[in-house]
């Protein structure tokens, strides 16, 4: 065998990583799981009763899919207006100025921030701001991990979003303009039409950020394994549910908790699927 | 004769263009504010506390914190045993992911069109979407109950390669993509053996590109709390040995947020974390755009 052979299949062999680690990850969460869905059977995702009293240990997972999905599309729709206006600010009314610069890299800084320290300010700060305008007694719940979570997917949301305005051809632009169109109606008539799934698949790939989002979750929720009834109720994410319970966790519970992380596997590589198969046919 | 009046409305339509731009310009406003307010935030509250002890010592425990409060000192101890735990901990990611990554993403450059590079691109996709909790429960099921057997730094390190592996193979093959072909082409042309190619000229003439792939991705990972609560657990005392548990910053931060004598320490360890994390994307950023092909 020639040394070029060899090269080529060291690197094919190094390649086989990544698909053991994904293919590993799917079946130990499967085989994880399996206790749990064999004891509960369909009743785990539809129940939203939780009770590790040894005996009577019952684990439905209603409870946290609900807290993830109402958390994760309040922050998108949270997250909307601010992105939107931030691309148009970057990518389209102060395009190439200085200014527009500072704002991008202000908004990249948003995504170096860690997780917890944003569970730490949404502690100190903005729960407390909750508690004065009375919105809930603790500052605690779903509203408050809403507004954390908007804040740390907005840098997903606009980094795609910016590239897709700023691409948009002049020519378009410079024709809507020449008939007398206003920028506002360049933007709602030109740009948002010929950007539309590119800045879709952008919140699409946030909202997958949001979905899995742990330790500001966390720190925000409340921790109260039940459905929330309101905005300002509390309750609990998957991820969260996971993060807390984990540490005295084995057998049945341990098993419901990897089952947990299962659908949020599925249901995040679902999301991102969608997201990155736009991505794809855009280009 | 019939005369068509046009109505006009152009002031209406330059009066909604300028509410418009308004709202543009409050939404971005907003959106900076959260950035200034935590950011400053952390300098103002955490500036106190870093001295020399902060990087040399390592965490006090809950009593000692407690006496201190009590005779009004600050806080004595620092977070050497997270900053050595972190150091390891990244540092084994980056040993464990970096070679694959590139690895990976040099098999997919050269072979582009297969159905085969196809799937592990999309893997590293979808791989690169999954939240970091189920990477650590993961993480633990493989490693903390069947290698090592305790939590310890190398089920950190793990699952931290497991995030910063997708990261690695998809710059490194973008970054390769951006190289002139006919580079490639004249040292085909001259009969270099495929791996010398591969580095005496794939590589160095990406590395940049590599090395902010690189530096972005360690950013990513520097901050991960979630994995590392369920695969190294924390250690009060400095720790090397791969086997053990470890502290690590962000675990030690969690510690103190959940220990009310503690609490005070947060600030400082914060501003430490985000500053660290911060500079290397500043870093990354500096090196892209000095090295950019255009």
């Amino acid at each position: 065998m020639n040394s070029d052979k060899i090269t080529k299949y060291f690197l094919f062999a190094g390649s086989l990583l990544i698909l053991v680690v994904a293919g590993g990850m799917v079946f130990s969460l499967v085989g994880g799981a399996i206790p749990a869905f064999h004891k509960f059977g369909w009743h785990f995702i539809v129940s939203s009763d939780w009770n590790p009293t040894e005996g009577r240990e019952n684990y439905g997972a209603l409870p946290f899919i609900a807290g993830t999905l109402i958390t994760s599309v309040l922050a998108l729709l949270i997250s909307i207006p601010m992105a939107f206006s931030t691309s148009l600010f970057v990518a389209e009314y102060f395009r190439k100025t200085p200014v527009a610069s500072v704002l991008s890299s202000l908004v990249d800084l948003l995504a170096g921030i860690p997780s917890i320290v944003y569970g730490l300010w949404g502690f100190y700060t903005l729960r407390p701001f909750i508690m004065h305008l009375g919105l809930s007694p603790q500052g605690f719940g779903v509203f408050t991990s809403g507004i954390i979570l908007a804040i740390m997917i907005i840098p997903y949301a606009t980094s795609l979003s910016n590239e897709i305005i700023t691409m948009v051809p002049n020519e378009l632009k410079e024709a809507a303009y020449s008939l007398g169109a206003t920028r506002l109606e360049v933007i709602f008539n030109v740009i948002v039409p010929n950007a539309r799934s590119g800045i879709v698949a952008s919140y699409i790939l946030a909202f997958g950020r949001a979905l899995g989002e742990t330790m500001a979750v966390t720190m925000l929720i409340g921790n109260d394994n039940k459905i929330p009834h309101s905005l300002f109720d509390t309750g609990n994410t998957m991820a969260s549910v996971i993060a807390n319970q984990f540490g005295e966790a084995d057998g049945l519970k341990l098993s419901s908790l990897i089952a947990i992380g299962l659908l949020l596997f599925i249901i995040t590589a679902l999301v991102n699927t969608a997201g990155k198969f736009i991505i794809k046919r855009l280009s | 004769m019939k005369v068509t009046t046009i109505r006009d409305n152009s002031n209406a339509r330059n009066t909604k263009n300028n509410i418009f731009l308004g709202v543009v310009i409050f939404f971005s406003l907003l959106t900076v504010l959260p950035i200034i307010l935590i950011v400053g935030e952390l300098v103002v509250k955490g500036i106190g506390q870093i001295n020399l002890s902060f990087f040399t010592e390592i965490a006090p425990d809950t009593l000692q914190a407690m006496v201190a409060k009590a005779n009004g000192e600050t806080i004595p101890g620092g977070i050497a045993n997270g900053i050595t735990g972190s150091l390891l901990i990244v540092a084994l990611a980056a040993v464990i992911a970096i070679p694959f990554g590139i690895i990976t993403g040099v098999y997919l450059y050269e072979t582009p069109g297969k159905r085969y590079s196809n799937l592990i691109r999309d893997i590293a996709d979808v791989l690169q979407g999954v939240p970091s909790i189920v990477l650590g429960l993961i993480v633990y099921l493989w490693v903390v109950k069947h290698i090592t057997h305790s939590y310890s730094a190398l089920a950190g390190s793990v699952s931290l390669a497991i995030m910063m592996l997708p990261l690695i193979i998809r710059s490194t093959e973008e970054t390769l993509k951006m190289i002139p072909g006919t580079l490639k082409e004249a040292a085909v042309a001259l009969g270099v053996p495929y791996h010398k190619i591969i580095l005496r000229v794939l590589i160095p003439s990406s590395f940049s590109g590599l090395l902010t792939g690189i530096l972005i991705s360690i950013s990513r990972i520097l901050g991960e709390t979630a994995p590392l609560m369920l695969t190294t657990l924390g250690n009060p005392r400095i720790n090397w040995d791969i086997t053990h548990p470890t502290s690590a910053v962000p675990l030690l931060i969690w510690q103190f947020y959940n220990d009310p004598n503690m609490v005070e320490l947060i600030w400082s360890s914060s501003l430490f974390l985000m500053g660290f994390v911060l500079t290397l994307n500043i870093i990354s950023k500096r090196i892209s755009a000095k090295h950019s092909i255009n």
